[in-house]
């Protein structure tokens, strides 16, 4: 999965790292990498989806480029990173096809999934221009129908992600593993993004200087992203279980959550989108592929269609609207296991692991 | 002519004393412009390669475990030093080295804990997090920040002084030539240890071996325009730390990656086949020191140090790969040593080994008996394939030979004089302290103090 060459510059750079040892209290790339001695394939890997790409120990290295030994860790993992999302992604024909250029291949499934909707709703009968204003969402498209697409795409992407992950766990090789289960403290981590202020104050996240900006944006962006699940999830239970049907009310505990959460996924993608403008580019290429692009654009996407929605559902254009806001939603999902969104899985996999050497519960 | 000068205050040099000394002079209100002689990327001299300093403390603190007493401090710095010191700045540096802390977190400095595999240090030793690298980084940025002028790749080619009276530099910045005057100056521009030419007049041909730890810009060129224009010298121009390094460490800026933490658990011997110093003579970082000029009396200035394969783990991995072998016959033609001596040296130490418990911790009952010279402690037979070996070479640290400096820094001249608006700070000075040895830590520590005084009072000169 790694080329050789990769691989043999990774264990010159890391064979420097554990000889010097200076970055060790930054985050835990460094302690994970002092419990080793050689680094193959799949230390490489596990260490390159602990590392958050924040830039701190390039900007501390004595060795870093022009330096003739040219140690840069960030620029070093990220090219495994995305390597290794490569190398997991299930099932790799379509993993491949977003390994050539992702955001075109997004792009393409989006339009294709638009156009997929309108024809099967134009086809049913279904009045998408002309909405009578009672912002009846199964009259465009019938609540079995989006039931089983959605559901049937969603078992889909948890099939591929779980595939994904134990490949991952597997190929770490998890034998020779300390004590404890390490959960706890990984989701701790994840929730809270410690390692990007792991050493008492912010990391330097996309230049040589110190920000909170970084961070900020990804908790808008996950916690956005977990307020719109949770008013999914809600509304579900309101139609199923106590048979309240859609549109819900402004002050429901549905739109509520979805606009909070909305509000989260506009600003989050933004945010982080622009700080990649700014990015020093000798901290790697993150984005080789531009699977962040897309997924940034599909969140902001989905936040900006589904908000456009929630505030005109009772004109005429709710039914185009809800068209264009499903299929986003669905190349959304149909691109988590392919694109950025698997990283949170990595990552978390990846300080389980961190913290089980380390013994922690 | 206009006659006012450019700045207040011109600091020569870029590393931990000289913005010490710029960040110190310009909060004292002078205009100050710091000459750093390396490109942006390699600024901030050896002070880059460092990572803690030693620092006096009467309660434990956050990064620091214990006490260091005064006391303490100042017995280590004798142990070491094997001669007369000048007590009263050495006291200086010692009791403002608890007040540094302060200052330096003020200007945004981060501490860690000691790192591991250096504990022991971790009750006499501030860790910078992540490095002097990243301490040098956080000083520019306070500098930018305060309106310091910083010119990089500024070689200073002259110092004008008259009558002990320093009046401006000549530095080439860009190709360009300029003059730069001031009301006085700082020099903190390091030693000269990496002027080949000026080790080749110190130690003679064997210079030519030497590996130089650190920044290729510190050729002293200041220094030496100090002393011809009259400053008074203090210490020897061969004294210089020096330590064991890997030989196929870059010439130049290897740091810290290079040493070889592994004497201690084989035998060393010379390119002659030969052992040729007691490598368990005390725990290593007491000795680690000594290994580089013990390197380089021996001939071609090479040595090998060999262990096997049941110590392979025992010490911090280099960076370069062992050298390894099944027996030592084809471990001498890997290292193009003579077959039969090295054998010979290695059964004759085998049989010399005494039955012990080893204790790689502590001063261990493992040692040899009849050998010259013997191992004292950790003496362990080399019997057990394959065979790891390690060529060395002397690597050198900082040199001692320096301007002799009063309590406020200034330059002494060579009638005995201050000059008027000179100080020196850091390396270029450490001589007054430091007539040999070293204790981890400690250059950081009179870089930091005098840095600071140095800055103080040249802004204080030159705003009077």
């Amino acid at each position: 999965m790694l080329s050789d060459d990769l691989v043999q510059h990774g264990q010159h750079v890391l064979t420097v790292c554990n000889a010097c040892r200076y970055c060790e209290q930054y985050c835990p790339v460094f302690p994970a990498l002092e419990k080793r001695r050689t680094f193959g394939a799949a230390d490489l890997t596990y260490l390159a989806n602990l590392c958050h790409n924040c830039g701190e120990c390039l900007y501390a290295c004595q060795f870093a480029p022009p330096h003739e030994f040219g140690i840069n860790v960030p620029s070093l993992l990220a090219d495994v990173r995305t390597r290794s999302y490569e190398a997991h992604a299930w099932p790799p024909v379509l993993g491949r096809a977003f390994r050539r250029n992702g955001f075109r291949t997004g792009l393409a499934a989006l339009a294709l999934v638009f156009s997929a909707l309108l024809l099967a709703t134009l086809a049913n009968g279904q009045a998408i221009v002309s909405s009578d204003g009672s912002a009846d969402f199964y009259g465009v498209i019938p609540h079995g129908v989006m039931v089983t697409t959605f559901g049937a795409v969603s078992i889909f992407v948890l099939v591929a992600l779980t595939i994904s992950g134990v490949r991952f766990w597997r190929d770490a090789h998890p034998d020779a593993l300390g004590h404890g289960t390490g959960v706890g403290p990984a989701v701790g981590d994840a929730l809270t993004l410690r390692h990007l202020h792991g050493s008492g104050s912010d990391c330097t996240s996309n230049l040589e200087v110190r920000m909170p900006w970084r961070r900020w944006f990804h908790h808008c962006t996950f916690y956005g992203f977990g307020l719109c699940f949770a008013s999914t999830t809600v509304a579900a239970f309101y139609h199923s279980v106590l048979g309240w049907h859609a549109p819900y009310a402004y002050s429901s505990l549905p739109v509520l959550l979805g606009a909070a959460g909305g509000f989260g996924l506009l600003a989050g993608p933004l945010g982080l989108a622009a700080l990649r403008q700014t990015r020093d580019p000798a901290l790697g290429q993150e984005d080789a592929r531009g699977l962040d692009s897309l997924f940034l654009a599909l969140l902001f996407l989905t936040s900006l269609t589904g908000l456009a929605l929630l505030v005109l559902r009772h004109s005429q254009a709710m039914g185009i609207l809800l068209v264009v806001h499903l299929a986003v939603v669905l190349v959304l999902l149909l691109t988590l296991p392919y694109g950025k969104f698997v990283h949170g899985l990595y990552r978390v996999l990846a300080l389980i692991r961190y913290h089980r050497e380390d013994g922690d519960d | 002519m206009n006659d006012t000068p450019d700045y207040d205050v011109v600091v020569v040099g870029g590393g931990n004393a000289a913005l010490c000394a710029a960040l110190a002079a310009r909060r004292a209100g002078a205009r100050v412009v710091v000459l750093e002689r390396a490109p942006r990327h390699f600024r901030g001299g050896n002070s880059r390669h460092t990572r803690n300093f030693r620092c006096l403390h009467t309660t434990p603190g956050q990064y620091l475990t214990g006490t260091y007493t005064e006391d303490e401090f100042l017995s280590d710095l004798r142990s070491v030093n094997g001669g007369p010191i000048d007590e009263s700045l050495a006291r200086m540096a010692i009791q403002q080295s608890a007040t540094c802390p302060e200052w330096m977190a003020r200007e945004g400095v981060r501490f860690q804990a000691a790192l591991h595999g250096t504990l022991q240090l971790g009750r006499t030793n501030l860790f910078f997090l992540g490095g002097g690298k990243a301490l040098m980084n956080t000083y520019y940025a306070s500098a930018e920040r305060l309106g310091i002028d910083t010119f990089y790749d500024a070689d200073v080619v002259d110092l004008r002084i008259a009558k002990g009276r320093f009046e401006s530099v000549d530095v080439q910045i860009g190709g360009r030539r300029h003059t730069i005057r001031a009301a006085s100056a700082v020099i903190a521009s390091g030693g000269f240890e990496a002027n080949l030419e000026w080790l080749r007049e110190a130690w003679g041909e064997v210079a030519e071996n030497f590996i130089i730890r650190g920044t290729p810009y510190n050729t002293g060129v200041p220094l030496k325009r100090m002393l011809e224009a009259g400053a008074q010298q203090i210490g020897d121009p061969r004294e210089c730390h020096a330590i064991a390094v890997d030989a196929r460490a870059p010439k130049f800026d290897g740091g810290i990656v290079t040493r070889l933490d592994c004497i201690p658990f084989g035998i060393v011997v010379n390119s002659e086949g030969h052992r040729f110093y007691d490598e368990g003579e005390e725990v290593w970082p007491k000795r680690y020191a000594i290994w580089g000029k013990l390197i380089a009396r021996q001939p071609a200035q090479i040595a090998y140090s060999i262990v096997d394969a049941k110590t392979a783990d025992s010490f911090m991995p280099s960076v370069f790969p062992p050298i390894v072998a099944n027996s030592i016959g084809e471990l001498a033609r890997l290292l193009t040593l003579e077959p039969a001596t090295l054998a010979a040296t290695v059964e004759t130490f085998n049989g010399a080994v005494r039955p012990g418990t080893l204790n790689p911790s502590a001063l261990d009952d493992c040692r040899t008996e009849g050998l010259s010279p013997n191992k004292t402690h950790w003496a362990q037979r080399l019997d057990t394939p394959p065979y790891w070996a390690y060529p060395l070479r002397p690597g050198i640290t900082f040199t001692y030979l320096g301007l002799k400096v009063d309590a406020h820094t200034r330059v002494l001249m060579s009638d005995g004089q201050p000059a008027a608006n000179v100080y020196a700070a850091g390396e270029v000075m450490a001589g007054n302290i430091l007539l040999k040895g070293y204790l981890a830590g400690f250059g950081m520590t009179i870089g930091t103090v005098f840095g600071r005084i140095a800055g103080e009072e040249a802004a204080r000169h030159a705003v009077r």
